[in-house]
């Protein structure tokens, strides 16, 4: 391991008011690259406790998870299990594992209120794994905080610009 | 006793001996190249897909008059509409009958009318062609007969079914003994139901049959899902009791595989990753069905599962929520996937966050079990390219009253396949 993958440390910040694009790109970037990496455990300390990963369904890009089919739907605890299954070797659709590339891009700052910060960017996952290969595009919404000094994500969610899931087959992978 | 028929040819296509059932020797194989060859599948959408009943939707996607939505069924491009005046649930072939554009061109929204983009012909709700621009050019012409296409359309209990086959039994008969199992999904689910917002549009590199038989498969839950079944015990779920039940051949080619399972079900099994407060609800809603069908009928609504098969494609699994799968191929070996989930239209938003949850954990393809599912049929079909072995063996559980986890289920789909298989072709489709 290099000493660049190796690193794997959120960017400080004491208070969301000081956190500018640069920061935010930081830790984007260590999100796509620990995903990329397989190094799951790791991954799941950038989230709070209290954190949300959402996947709405394709045909309803705005669909509410409380009401609504969604694609995925966890709190931190379901997180958790999902990173377990992925580890375990028997999560038979990701085992051998894909390689991915998850690339972020057109991050935008939105509002800020009360330590927690919108932020608004493009991704491209690539997919390949065997003789597929396959791509996800869509933008992710996240809110961000800080937590003992240290930027947080708070939820991130992943709207697909997919018009269905056909040539994708399924998001096993964390996109 | 040998119920497939030795190899012939029919209209052009070669068949063979693709299923092999000998009762006395316990033997039911199904050859493989039924998954993988070209000519079966055109075969199949001529004598399978444009013979049955299919199924399009339900009436709760299109609540209001002049409401539609775009379904492709049977691999045609289709679209549901409730008529704008008599509220009748109407499908119409998604094509002018000008020169062939869709008239319907976005999956769902609420219209008049219907005109299609290229020269302006205007359809109404009931399909009747009601504008032509420029009409001075078609004197003499009786429009009469240019009304949008339409199939054989029947519903039941708000499942809508079409067929391309105008001489098909009529859907009620054609249900056979599947309509109890829809009475028990619906009624569990306290009469009035309807399909969530939010459709699973997926698919798979794999022959759409393999799919029909792992929806219906109970064998493959332990082996396959212990990922699934490690995840309810974290949370607290009792999985010492596993999956228990039967199979059975519903006619015509509907199975069922029903019986007991760890899982809670929102309909009315409580488990506690639930949460306390959903427990009183939940009770509640036990003590109506009792009241409403008995202690009997109750328990089985509340606490059993059930894995339907309506053939040849439509998928309801009532189990840890309800879903309704409908798939199509397009190739042999590539089938596209549509899933939905049904639920009690009054219920409680509390409940309805729990079912929507508990179907999250299990199914789609963002699941923790639909994607090995997917890897594993697609395993299957990698594996037919092998060769050396050429028949998939059907046979569990021929000796004995077949359980939830045999494959009589299986075999009740195949055998229906392989007698509409050796029919004439269809002329609907050259007709329509």
């Amino acid at each position: 391991m290099t000493a660049f993958e190796a690193r794997a440390i959120a960017p400080a910040a004491d208070s969301i008011d000081d956190v500018g694009r640069p920061r935010v790109e930081d830790l984007l970037y260590l999100e796509a690259r620990l995903l990329d990496e397989w190094r799951l455990d790791e991954w799941l300390q950038l989230y709070t406790d209290d954190a949300q990963y959402i996947v709405p369904a394709t045909d309803t890009p705005d669909g509410d998870p409380d009401c609504d089919l969604v694609l995925i739907d966890d709190d931190r605890a379901r997180m958790q299990s999902r990173v377990e299954r992925l580890n375990s070797r028997r999560a038979h659709r990701e085992y051998p594992h894909s390689n991915t590339r998850h690339m972020v891009t057109n991050v935008e700052l939105g509002s800020r209120r009360d330590n927690l910060l919108d932020v608004n960017a493009a991704f491209t996952v690539f997919r390949f794994r065997g003789d597929r290969s396959v791509y996800y595009v869509g933008r992710y919404l996240i809110v961000l905080t800080t937590v003992d000094g240290v930027l947080r994500i708070r939820r991130k969610r992943v709207e697909l610009d997919l018009a269905a899931l056909r040539p994708n087959f399924d998001v096993a992978i964390i996109l | 006793m040998t119920v497939a028929s030795e190899p012939q040819t029919t209209a052009g296509f070669a068949t063979r001996l693709m299923v092999d059932e000998d009762v006395e020797e316990r033997r039911f194989r199904v050859h493989r190249s039924s998954m993988t060859s070209p000519q079966v599948y055109e075969a199949e959408v001529r004598r399978i897909f444009d013979r049955s009943w299919l199924y399009v939707g339900h009436t709760s996607e299109v609540p209001n008059p002049g409401d539609y939505v775009r379904r492709p069924v049977g691999g045609r491009p289709m679209f549901m509409v409730r008529a704008a005046k008599s509220g009748e649930i109407r499908v119409f072939h998604n094509s002018c009958t000008h020169r062939g554009a869709m008239v319907c061109r976005t999956d769902r929204g609420n219209s008049k009318n219907f005109q299609c983009f290229y020269h302006a012909w205007t359809f109404n709700t009931e399909g009747h062609l009601i504008g032509v621009p420029d009409r001075g050019g078609y004197e003499g012409r009786d429009f009469g007969d240019l009304g949008l296409a339409a199939p054989r359309v029947e519903h039941y209990r708000g499942f809508v079914f079409l067929s391309f086959d105008p001489h098909i039994v009529d859907l009620q008969t054609y249900l056979a003994g599947a309509r109890e199992y829809l009475d028990l999904v619906i009624d569990g689910a306290s009469d009035d139901v309807e399909i969530v917002r939010g459709t699973h549009e997926y698919g798979m590199a794999a022959n759409w049959k393999l799919l029909v038989e792992n929806s219906i498969d109970g064998y493959h839950a332990a082996p396959l899902h212990s990922t699934y079944f490690q995840y309810l015990a974290s949370v607290g779920t009792d999985i010492s009791g596993g999956i228990t039940g039967f199979g059975r051949d519903l006619g015509n080619g509907h199975a069922v595989a029903e019986g007991e399972a760890p899982w809670g079900r929102p309909i009315a099994s409580w488990e506690p990753s639930f949460g306390a407060e959903a427990k009183v609800e939940i009770e509640k809603i036990r003590a109506d069905l009792v009241e409403r069908h008995g202690e009997a009928l109750a328990h089985r609504m509340a606490n059993t599962s059930r894995n339907l098969l309506i053939y040849p494609n439509l998928i309801i699994n009532d189990i840890m929520a309800v879903t309704v799968r409908t798939f199509m191929p397009c190739a042999p070996d590539r089938t596209d996937i549509t899933a939905w989930q049904l639920a009690p239209r009054t219920e409680l938003p509390l409940l309805r966050q729990r079912r929507l949850d508990n179907f999250l954990t299990f199914l789609g393809p963002g699941g923790f079990a639909t994607p090995d599912d997917i890897e594993a049929l697609e395993s299957c079909q990698s594996g037919f390219a092998s060769g050396g072995a050429e028949w998939n063996d059907i046979s569990r559980g021929m000796a004995r009253t077949p359980l939830q986890s045999d494959e009589e289920q299986m075999r009740t789909f195949w055998r229906r396949w392989n007698e509409q298989l050796q029919q004439q072709d269809s002329t609907a489709r050259s007709l329509s």
